[in-house]
């Protein structure tokens, strides 16, 4: 087994229409629970200028990056509008309010 | 660097100014052809691009062993220099047969003036208002006899009689490669080929696939035009822009019907008014918060998942993810205990910049975001609350010492500026709000392109408002003279309330007083003291729930979430 579904924390610790950051060994991921209650997991890196999405505003299943406003889909980690570039999604879980993450395992992490 | 009228001389080529070419751009060496900035044709070196592209037309139709001639190019200069709009053309020396039309405001800063020749143009300068510099140049470089409109001339192609004008024809005679967005650097070509290559339809299409009036904004109008032109009927222009893509109402009529309908909740306002989107964008949002937060201060509880990230976290976004903390310094004023606080907080969180800001404040750069509580915890040890330099609200008076220390000063100018700031901090106003307070009119507070700002004066207070320091310069205006301090902050605070009750959202104060017109206001701040009491009083009761530090909430744990991160996964975690 070559990935690992890490446990993040509950749904609840996240405000509806907003993100928290988990700081991985791959980076930071940002965590968005949209006005519907969905969940989504991307890394925390605008294909722009590498704003930190997870500080952005969060409207339907999109977020608007803090530093240009580029439009980021939570769904396809693509750039919405005009805009392209996409940024990594990763998969998550939520299990009765429990989140997690999967993370590939990398070399240097199995040391 | 090869100097090529010294490189033509050591050839025994003819230099006169430049080197000297005839009506085919061929040098005194019928081998040896020049154009550009070192020919000189008729006695004239030309030092723009225009007339070397004429030039290089003829020149390389000569090369093909054509005839063509070149006869000369009459040029037009148009200076693009933040705050100066000027525009000159053609010859416009004082001789015995020559007359001029002069139109003089100098209150608006216009200048125009035409110099005329057999009722022809031979040369124009246009300052302020430039719009008509590319008619007045067609009507010069056609030599077209102006004795029929000699009359009006002077106001413009728009002012012209007989079969009407097209409004479009200037954008429509620029060629493609004039630059329409100097931000971005879009030339026209691009615009027209994108809006018909890509179907777009909509001004803010324009504006995501070619970054045209993206920026500043200050070419929207040429892009609007462009867009008519290029579409025809297919373009029409909406008579109100709308707030957002969310919705077809402008940011009045939204403002209107949240008091009207007494919509208190933002799902309210967009359910009511029929949002397109479920939860709106990053546009409306924050400006529907605002509208709120205005209308309803005791009533609406402010939405933070709708405030962009500064005013969510109370500090300033910085390009790497960190932040900028300011601490507010009233009027600029500081002292020893409150600098070794600082200084101490500078060491502790090895904070890597300290920068002095332009409204006198000490701006402290590149804090993690998890850091910021526990550097706002010291900070509010020495005394200090947040300098909202985030806010769209009240950010700083600055001051100049006035009569405490100044030979000059007329009035306590540090003392008004602080009592101005303990009044009005924590409002959250449309845009920014930048204030100043000088003691003389020699002015270095530099009140005069704030968006408020006093000059103290032997008999008074002179209240001046709606001048700019930014993407656009403009002077202040003159509200009023007033004789006390108690009268000026009373002006102060009911002009403040105007702007909050009528500003869209992210318009400064200078913009919202064209739209609404410097007269109006001055009538119902200056002219109605019942209506300014009423703005002085609303603006007072809203002060009552928006003056709390967000630094010491914070501090005691409130949204503890936004600065920590949810999860940290180490290595041997992950790798389990």
């Amino acid at each position: 087994m070559n990935s690992n579904w890490m446990t993040i924390g509950r749904i609840d610790d996240i405000p509806l229409r907003g993100a928290r950051c988990v700081k991985t060994p791959q980076g930071k991921v940002a965590v968005f629970r949209t006005a519907e209650n969905e969940v989504f997991a991307i890394e925390d890196r605008c294909p722009h200028k590498g704003g930190p999405l997870s500080q952005g505003i969060v409207h339907g299943k999109a977020v608007t990056c803090p530093l240009h406003n580029w439009v980021i889909s939570l769904e396809s980690g693509r750039a919405l509008g005009a805009d392209e570039g996409s940024v990594a999604t990763l998969p998550l879980r939520n299990t009765d309010g429990e989140l997690s993450i999967l993370l590939e395992r990398r070399l240097e992490a199995a040391e | 660097m090869i100097v090529p009228s010294s490189l033509a001389r050591d050839a025994g080529i003819a230099v006169n100014r430049g080197i000297v070419v005839d009506d085919g751009m061929m040098t005194s060496d019928p081998n040896v052809f020049s154009l550009g900035e070192c020919a000189e044709h008729r006695g004239i070196c030309y030092g723009l691009v225009a007339p070397l592209y004429e030039a290089a037309r003829v020149l390389a139709d000569r090369l093909i062993g054509g005839t063509s001639e070149y006869h000369g190019s009459v040029v037009n200069t148009k200076l693009k220099v933040t705050g100066i709009n000027l525009f000159s053309a053609g010859d416009f020396a004082e001789a015995p047969d020559r007359e001029e039309i002069v139109l003089r405001d100098a209150s608006a800063g216009i200048y125009k003036r035409l110099v005329l020749k057999d009722n022809r143009i031979i040369g124009a300068v246009l300052y302020g208002e430039t719009a008509d510099g590319s008619w007045f140049f067609d009507l010069m470089k056609r030599g077209i006899d102006i004795s029929q409109m000699r009359d009006t001339l002077i106001f413009g192609q728009s002012y012209q009689g007989g079969s009407p004008l097209d409004p479009m024809a200037a954008v429509a005679a620029l060629p493609d490669d004039a630059e329409i967005c100097g931000c971005n650097g879009v030339c026209k070509g691009k615009i027209t080929t994108t809006i018909t290559g890509k179907g777009l339809t909509s001004l803010d299409d324009v504006r995501a696939h070619t970054k045209a009036s993206a920026s500043c904004g200050s070419c929207t109008g040429l892009v609007e035009q462009l867009m008519a032109l290029t579409l025809g009927d297919a373009y029409n222009p909406a008579a109100v822009t709308p707030m957002c893509t969310c919705t077809e109402l402008g940011h009045d009529d939204v403002r209107r019907l949240i008091k009207a309908k007494g919509l208190k909740t933002i799902p309210a306002v967009m359910q009511e008014l029929e949002w397109k989107t479920s939860c709106g964008c990053a546009k409306c949002r924050p400006a529907l918060n605002y509208y709120l937060v205005c209308d309803w201060p005791d009533e609406y509880a402010d939405d933070y998942q709708s405030r962009y990230i500064n005013e969510r976290v109370h500090a300033n976004i910085q390009k790497d993810g960190t932040y900028s903390v300011v601490p507010r310094m009233w009027g600029g004023v500081t002292n020893a205990a409150e600098l070794r606080a600082i200084a101490d907080v500078v060491d502790k969180f090895e904070i890597p910049m300290v920068k002095v800001t332009g409204g006198q404040r000490i701006d402290l750069l590149g804090v993690e975001k998890e850091d910021l509580p526990a550097v706002w915890a010291d900070l509010g040890k020495a005394g200090f609350i947040s300098g909202q330099a985030y806010a769209k609200g009240l950010r700083t008076v600055k001051t100049c010492v006035g009569s405490d220390w100044c030979r000059f000063g007329t009035q306590d100018s540090t003392g008004f500026g602080i009592r101005v700031e303990k009044f009005m901090w924590g409002s959250w106003t449309p845009a920014k709000l930048k204030l100043a307070v000088s003691g003389c009119p020699r002015n270095c507070a530099e009140a005069t392109c704030k968006d408020i700002g006093v000059i103290c004066v032997d008999s008074g207070f002179e209240i001046h408002f709606a001048g700019a320091a930014g993407l656009d310069i403009k002077g202040t205006d003159v509200l009023g003279l007033v004789k006390t301090e108690d009268e000026a902050l009373e002006h102060i605070v009911a002009l403040t309330q105007m702007y909050r009750e009528q500003g869209r959202y992210l318009e400064r104060i200078y913009k919202w007083a064209k739209r609404i017109g410097h007269d109006e206001i001055r009538r119902q701040i200056m002219g109605d003291p019942e209506k300014r009491r009423a703005y002085y009083d609303r603006f007072v009761f809203s002060q009552t729930f928006a003056q709390v530090d967000p630094w010491s909430e914070r501090v005691s744990g409130k949204d503890k979430h936004e600065f920590k991160p949810m999860a940290t996964i180490s290595y041997n975690q992950a790798a389990e």
